[in-house]
């Protein structure tokens, strides 16, 4: 199944990542193209075949559940772009009405 | 010197760590600006740590192995007070405010560490080329690149900057980059190395190992790095095999062997393959009883891998959303949060990453799961069955590491699809969890550069690999009168 120019558009909004238009020139033939190889999964004969999403079968794994030292708040903040009031700083998230 | 002659002349007080980690950092400043393996020298602190396992020598402390043997890290494990960039602006100037289990581990046995390699931007790539601060060059031919994702790692090694690195394996990046740098590179069991402080690709398939000249020197970082590790939800609770004694070993008598019938034919260089076949010679002249075996489901390996690394990658970078570290653009008190974002994304990754974020959203998105990463998983399973059958006939399997030897920088950068086929032969041990190993088989007569030989073994069999590569390292280097790096030129000049 083929992909559009604007589907690849509709996607790099989805992934929050703003696309020049000569990018979307670029990429959209590029993923067709990937997405047409990989495609070939299709051809295989899978039914009733269980799905893996991972190797080693380990389910549920938890640590013993006891404090132990961390980072302090000036540690966590440290390499934040904005502080504020020992908080991250971020731009509004909310419009003005 | 090899890392092992290292270790037991350091033991013997016949050299400092000092003197050993200063001769790399020479090294370094005489070759690196061609070469460009690293991302960061660490000069400063790796003499402090140098300094300090003298120290502890002198007092008559019994130190592990790799006390004092420098060791050259990829820029993907979070190393406390130094930059971690994984090859990306939107990671540039981070100094994460903790290690990862591994740099941990390499601390504790006193290995020194020189600095952070150079690699494909967040793993993704068999070249270096998408690295966003520029390639990394291949010691043999500084035309070629020397593989990737951990090209950084496998060029430092190859150009005797370091005598070890690490690594990490989602698609082959261990393998490949040490195949085509004519060296030897593991890829562990998955779960068998931590994750923790690993920036995460794609977490089913992550995987940290060991780079060496010599197979010996490999099993020796390998078993300092591995072992169960509370903080990685899928760190295997299991003794880790015991590899530095099968490397010793070296022994593959009576041992089963199955050459994969289904890596090779057309898209192999005929070099590679006229190598390969030599190796498999050695190892039946050694002892090997020799079989081949199919995998039918291995030639959709690579289409289940690039739907399932982009798939997992393009969740795992959400996490880049210019809020809480790294970068942030254009954040001028008139844009909202999303925005920022999306402009920081957009400034902060290369073309790659941004190609497999898209590519993995579609095939996540409701209407195309099924067909696409439903489907991936589905074929995941096909490919764990084939290595249970021929797992259930052999001990190893073994191919060539890479359909070809190392290619022109430029080449395939803007072909992606070209640039995938490169991890052609190492991609099923990714998806199916198991370890494998390369080692160099020798020179491919058309162009002089080296081919790797893969050796594949079950999940928590990767002794078994030791034991193959090391038997096939010596029966080689008997046969070439010196190790295969002897014959790298790139530096020569």
């Amino acid at each position: 199944m083929p992909i559009t120019r604007d589907e690849v558009a509709h996607l790099a909004r989805l992934s929050r990542i703003a696309l020049t238009d000569a990018e979307l020139d670029h990429l959209a033939p590029q993923l067709d193209q990937i997405i047409t190889a990989v495609a070939q999964v299709q051809e295989v004969a899978a039914e009733g075949i269980p799905p893996t999403s991972h190797a080693t079968g380990l389910t549920n794994v938890f640590r013993d559940d006891e404090p132990r030292p961390c980072l302090t708040p000036e540690e966590a903040l440290s390499q934040a772009p904005a502080v504020a009031q020992q908080r991250f700083k971020v731009p509004r998230i909310l419009g003005e009405e | 010197m090899t890392a092992a002659e290292l270790s037991a002349a350091l033991a013997k007080s016949e050299v400092s760590a000092t003197e050993v980690t200063q001769a790399h950092l020479d090294r370094i400043a005489a070759v690196d600006d061609r070469v460009h393996a690293f991302l960061h020298i660490a000069a400063d602190s790796a003499l402090a740590q140098a300094a300090e396992v003298d120290k502890r020598r002198k007092t008559g402390e019994q130190l592990a192995p790799l006390a004092g043997v420098p060791v050259a890290v990829k820029d993907v494990f979070t190393t406390k007070n130094m930059p971690t960039t994984c090859g990306s602006h939107i990671l540039d100037g981070w100094h994460p405010p903790y290690d990862a289990t591994i740099t941990q581990r390499l601390k504790q046995a006193g290995a020194i560490i020189l600095g952070k390699t150079n690699m494909d931007e967040f793993a993704m790539g068999s070249s270096t080329e998408n690295s966003a601060f520029g390639p990394s060059r291949n010691p043999w031919d500084l035309d070629k690149v020397p593989g990737g994702s951990s090209g950084g790692s496998a060029a430092a090694v190859a150009a005797y900057e370091a005598p070890l690195a690490i690594g990490t394996d989602t698609g082959g990046s261990i393998r490949q980059p040490a195949a085509v740098c004519g060296i030897v590179g593991t890829k562990p069991t998955y779960g068998g190395s931590s994750r923790y402080g690993v920036v995460a690709f794609a977490s089913s398939l992550d995987t940290p190992g060991p780079f060496g000249r010599t197979v010996l020197d490999a099993a020796l970082l390998h078993e300092a790095i591995s072992g169960h590790d509370p903080m990685d939800s899928t760190s295997i609770d299991a003794p880790v095999p015991p590899v530095v004694a099968a490397a010793r070993e070296a022994d593959v008598s009576g041992m089963r062997i199955g050459v994969v019938t289904d890596l090779s034919g057309d898209g192999y260089q005929p070099g590679v393959l006229s190598r390969f076949a030599e190796a498999v010679e050695v190892l039946e002249s050694l002892g090997a009883k020799v079989t081949e075996v199919s995998c039918p489901h291995f030639r959709y390996a690579l289409p289940a891998y690039y739907l399932i690394a982009p798939s997992e990658a393009s969740s795992n970078l959400a996490r880049f959303d210019a809020m809480r570290y790294g970068l942030r653009v254009g954040d001028d008190g008139s844009r909202d949060a999303e925005e920022v974002m999306a402009l920081t994304r957009e400034v902060g990754f290369g073309a790659e990453v941004k190609r497999r974020i898209i590519l993995g959203t579609h095939a996540l998105s409701s209407g195309y799961y099924d067909a696409y990463y439903g489907k991936a998983q589905k074929v995941r399973t096909l490919i764990i069955r084939d290595f249970d059958a021929a797992f259930g006939q052999v001990d190893v399997l073994v191919s060539p590491a890479t359909p070809t030897t190392a290619f022109r920088l430029g080449e395939r950068a803007d072909d992606p699809m070209a640039m995938y086929l490169a991890d052609l032969c190492t991609i099923p041990s990714d998806l199916a969890g198991n370890a494998a190993i390369s080692v160099p088989c020798g020179l491919a007569a058309e162009d002089g550069l080296p081919v790797g030989l893969q050796v594949m073994a079950p999940a928590l069999a990767d002794d078994r690999l030791y034991r193959v590569a090391a038997a096939a390292e010596a029966a080689f280097t008997h046969r070439w009168g010196q190790p295969l790096l002897t014959s790298a030129k790139g530096l020569a000049s």
